[in-house]
């Protein structure tokens, strides 16, 4: 990358993945409380953080983003018991992963948003971009478009283990 | 199952070291199990070392290709029509796969992954112990479900030795001692008689590495074919 001043100043791309129960309900409500937060939060409405997996975490990364969040529900609050738990282990993990490819983990991070903290949203929000501003770009922003391999597309089974069925199959009482 | 772990991102970078097509090959038995090289470990590894190659400045193309078993000829098949274009191949298998690979290969560069661990079970998340050293000859029967070889130190086929210490063991205070852990189970069991039998000393000779077995079906055709 050129060392040149950049004609405009940086604008973080921050990628927010948020629980539908909590964090996302939490976002809403900072809407409708007329809040204002930091306009580089890109919101990912997830049905809960346990979905969330390293990779997806990583994948942000590679394309570009300049700090990533998860934000789920309060502790003991999540609505399948433990997806919060899970998605803290994983962003633990992930961080380890980032640390180990030459990015600081502290571009990422997981908060807590209960669905009724819209004032904690945005506060979480622009704590995150203040937080991609004093960090700097992301080093593999310029390079995120450049093809650099990935999963080769797998050929269909010439042995399947089970022929389509031509005998046999199931009519609908009505089809009948 | 076969346990494996990752091997220190540095130490793979090292092995990759002047490659610039590396095809990653993923093995989606035992170590997809174990979180080890399955195709979810096998994108996270790819996007680490893409990461890396591109934050250093070094244009390298790594894909991805996860087979269900490296232990397969047929499976192995599969990667023909795309091994030609990269510089190496990078198998996140257990050992067996990376030898397996590197065979049908042989042309290529095939490096491991992983650090193959052992045969072992999964305790809980993301936890395993090892369970059997593939001994050849299974005593199970006699030590109520648990094994000798693999849980004692040192091997004893016959009553703890005298280092047992309030049912751990001298070597690693951490461990339990495993015939402390036979005489419960056979306690429970009702079967404590089988204490007193005498096992004969093992056939070490079985062990002889490395192991080849013919299944006896396939002896049969094999002796007609002759």
């Amino acid at each position: 990358m050129s060392e040149a001043k950049p004609a405009a100043p940086f604008e973080p791309k921050v990628v927010a993945y948020c629980c539908t129960y909590c964090a996302y309900t939490a976002g809403d409500l900072a809407g409708s409380m007329r809040l204002e937060y930091a306009p580089n939060v890109r919101v990912v409405k997830i049905l809960c953080t346990g979905k969330i997996d390293a990779i997806l975490l990583l994948r942000a990364f590679e394309d570009g983003a300049d700090a990533v969040y998860v934000a789920g529900c309060a502790l003991g609050d999540c609505h399948f018991q433990e997806g919060n738990l899970r998605a803290i282990q994983t962003v633990a993990y992930a961080k380890k992963l980032l640390a180990e490819t030459g990015l600081e983990p502290e571009r990422l991070e997981f908060f807590h948003v209960p669905a009724s903290a819209g004032p904690l949203f945005a506060q979480r929000a622009d704590e995150m971009t203040d937080r991609a501003r004093k960090l700097g770009p992301n080093p593999l922003r310029g390079t995120a478009r450049q093809p650099a391999g990935g999963k080769l597309a797998r050929e269909p089974d010439p042995h399947p283990p089970l022929p389509p069925a031509k005998l046999g199959k199931l009519v609908r009482a009505t089809e009948r | 199952m076969i346990v494996a772990k990752r091997k220190p991102l540095e130490q793979i970078e090292a092995m990759l070291e002047g490659f610039e097509k590396i095809l990653i090959v993923g093995c989606g038995t035992c170590v997809a199990v174990c979180m080890a090289g399955g195709e979810k470990e096998v994108e996270l590894l790819a996007a680490e070392l893409r990461m890396r190659s591109k934050l250093q400045g070094r244009p390298r193309t790594i894909d991805e290709m996860t087979v269900t078993r490296q232990c397969d000829k047929e499976y192995l098949d599969q990667l023909a029509k795309y091994v030609a274009d990269y510089d190496a191949i990078l198998s996140t298998g257990c050992g067996a796969g990376v030898q397996f690979l590197a065979e049908r290969y042989d042309d290529k560069i095939v490096l491991p992954a992983l650090n193959t661990l052992f045969i072992g079970v999964a305790e809980g998340p993301g936890v395993w112990s090892q369970r059997c050293t593939a001994c050849s000859e299974c005593i199970l029967d006699q030590t109520g479900g648990i094994c000798p070889m693999t849980i004692c130190a040192k091997n004893l086929l016959n009553g703890p030795c005298g280092g047992t210490n309030h049912g751990k063991c001298e070597v690693d205070g951490q461990k339990d001692c495993a015939w402390t852990l036979i005489y419960r189970r056979l306690e429970k069991l009702g079967r404590l008689d089988l204490l007193e039998k005498i096992q004969p000393p093992k056939n070490y000779g079985a062990m002889t590495k490395p192991g080849r077995f013919t299944h006896e079906a396939f002896q049969q055709a094999e002796h007609r074919e002759e």
